[in-house]
């Protein structure tokens, strides 16, 4: 980097540089901060409190982490969003892994020309509700199999697990055939180990999306709600404030409408923690998943 | 004609097949290619299938915008009644206010957080302090993992009466805090600002890859011929950056006026449907709620008609201008 020395006009640039990015900063993570005290705050004084909250008001109260743990319906979302998660994952890696296979053969004659008819779909899609009674024609609404096999496949994750085939040298795949590898060995054994980074990053994507997926079980769960995903059973709660949990756990405390804002914070906490846990660890992929999706499209 | 032996390498033409055929040699090369790739063939064929199922069957249904459709009968056995459902769209109370909406929050969204991402890279790439830059930017990407019903009831609960910033806005206006969402068109403002605080964050992550990519010497260069850091980033930095920005520009531009449904299916209520109510919206209560299936798929197929012609039109016009477009 290049040493200089700095201007005044530099110095008063850089300070507002810092107070802009501390402010942005504080604005990205005031929120949370904000629901987590919340969540453990004491219910009246968390009422009466106005503004943003950055300690626990009173003192610790985990009265709302009681009364949640109590809610069945939140750990049955927690649980289809996991399964959900798995699911999807498993399908649309299996799936994605051999169209990219068969789109990056190059002595697949015709591979661009049936790539044009898939791609053709980006441009241009059928809408909500024909897509819908698609899916109702195919038996699948109110079944699980509504959220996830209509993700198997995506253009998108196509052409990157294809871009990233196509640069795997041909001899590789030749050395592997003359041993007596077959089709499925080479594209598991010999060429998918090697767009690991690649796979990842297409994982990552499909769990992300399918964990803050709502509308497929809105749109495709409509009578099943004991199959609904986590954040299907968090809109309820934050967004319908439905009275749902304060009734469910009166026979706990017997003020529980008390501890609705509580109640609120805490779910956003239960639901949003662990994700959070997670993240810096994969922010890592996040940054290449980015810049390929970019790149590609 | 004999199949020939498979290809060895590539770039090297394969035998068997008849190039500069055109379509009439399309039959007798398949024929050729499936004996060759039995296997990818029938891969292909599940592929082709689903692409087929779910996304031109939906393509096909399309056409119940011209259509009475009942459900008891059937796609193929409602009665075909041409324009009608757009005449009732567009003759209806609420089109004028739908589109307003949906061009309102389109605009203002492209205008606010398409620039926001890149003026935070640029501004982040001026740090040299490598562990506050780092901080600032795991921070700033945090939101962007708050799946969009929490943060949508993060703000319904800031934004409601006696929330954190409703009563922040109701002490500098000087009036008494209220339900902030019900307000207008500050629902706008609110939807694009929930936007910017989920995505500045994550939407820096390729402005601030393709800027760490620029070549050090140039700057090295510059400031030896005495070019300030400002005029360093005028003349290197920003035209660095700017094939990506315009690549983006395109990107966006073409879904501007398709402001997705389900964020503000999370934030909107009967209240505010007047500033609230977008196409998607509109489509989604039509379809589901409503159950008028012909109608809402005539709403839609609007919508998407004008994105499609959105994204054609300014990947030509990026075209003429840069030489490079997407398609």
């Amino acid at each position: 980097m290049v040493h200089y020395k700095k201007s005044p006009s530099r110095i008063i640039f850089l300070i507002f540089a810092y107070i802009f990015l501390i402010f942005l900063a504080f604005v990205c993570i005031a929120p949370i901060i904000h629901v987590i005290m919340g969540s453990i705050s004491n219910p009246t004084y968390l009422g009466l409190h106005k503004g943003l909250v950055f300690y626990p008001l009173h003192n610790v109260d985990t009265t709302a982490y009681k009364i949640i743990l109590k809610y069945e319906k939140l750990w049955q979302g927690y649980r289809n969003t996991i399964f959900y998660i798995l699911a999807q994952c498993l399908v649309t890696g299996v799936c994605t892994v051999i169209a990219g296979f068969v789109f990056s053969r190059k002595r697949f004659f015709y591979r661009n020309g049936f790539m044009m008819v898939i791609a053709f779909t980006m441009l241009f899609n059928g809408g909500m509700i024909p897509t819908y009674l698609v899916i109702k024609s195919l038996g699948m609404v109110d079944t699980p199999f509504a959220l996830i096999v209509p993700g198997a496949l995506s253009v998108f994750n196509i052409i990157i697990m294809r871009t990233s085939m196509e640069g795997i040298p041909d001899s590789l795949e030749e050395a592997a055939r003359i041993d007596g590898a077959n089709d499925f060995t080479i594209m598991f054994r010999v060429i998918l180990p090697l767009c690991k980074a690649t796979f990842a990053v297409i994982m990552l994507f499909t769990a992300v999306a399918k964990w803050n997926d709502y509308m497929s079980g809105l749109l495709y769960l409509p009578n099943r709600t004991d199959l609904y995903p986590l954040q299907m059973v968090l809109r309820a709660i934050l967004v319908e404030s439905s009275q749902d949990i304060t009734q469910s756990s009166s026979d706990f405390t017997n003020n529980a409408q008390l501890y609705k804002k509580c109640i609120e914070y805490a779910v956003i906490v239960v639901s949003t923690l662990p994700i959070l846990m997670v993240y810096p660890f994969v922010q890592k992929y996040f940054v290449t998943g980015v810049t390929i999706g970019a790149v590609k499209s | 004609m004999k199949t020939g032996e498979r290809k060895k390498k590539t770039g090297k033409r394969a035998q068997g097949y008849i190039y500069n055929g055109g379509i009439r040699a399309f039959p007798h090369n398949l024929l050729v290619d499936i004996r060759r790739n039995k296997l990818i063939y029938v891969c292909l064929v599940f592929i082709l299938a689903f692409f087929a199922i779910f996304s031109y069957a939906p393509m096909i249904g399309i056409l119940m915008a011209f259509q009475r459709f009942s459900p008891a009968k059937g796609f193929f056995k409602s009665k075909w009644i041409g324009m009608e459902n757009f005449k009732v769209f567009f003759t209806g109370p609420y089109v004028g206010r739908l589109i307003r909406n949906t061009v309102a929050i389109g605009v203002l969204d492209l205008v606010i957080n398409f620039p926001a991402p890149i003026i935070f890279a640029l501004i982040l790439n001026e740090i040299r302090q490598k562990a506050f830059k780092i901080t600032v930017q795991t921070i700033s990407y945090m939101p962007y993992f708050i799946s969009s019903v929490v943060a949508c009831g993060i703000v319904i609960n800031f934004t409601q009466a006696g929330g954190a910033i409703s009563v922040l806005v109701g002490n500098l206006t000087g009036g008494t805090s209220e339900n902030l969402l019900n307000k207008g068109t500050l629902f706008w403002l609110i939807y694009v600002l929930q936007n910017m605080w989920q995505g500045i964050g994550y939407g820096s992550i390729i402005y601030l890859s393709s800027l760490s990519s620029i070549d050090q010497e140039l700057y090295e260069a510059a400031y030896c011929d005495g070019a300030g850091r400002w005029k360093q980033t005028l003349h290197i930095t920003i035209p660095s950056i700017l094939p990506m920005v315009s690549m983006m520009l395109i990107m966006r531009m073409g879904g501007v006026f398709s402001v997705g449904a389900d964020k503000i299916l999370l934030l909107y209520g009967p209240a505010n449907y007047k500033f609230s109510d977008v196409i998607n919206t509109y489509v989604y209560r039509m379809g589901m709620l409503n159950q008028d299936y012909g109608l809402s798929t005539a709403v839609g197929l609007f919508n998407s008609a004008i994105g499609t012609l959105m994204l054609i039109g300014t990947n030509k016009i990026s075209k003429k201008l840069s030489g490079t477009g997407m398609f």
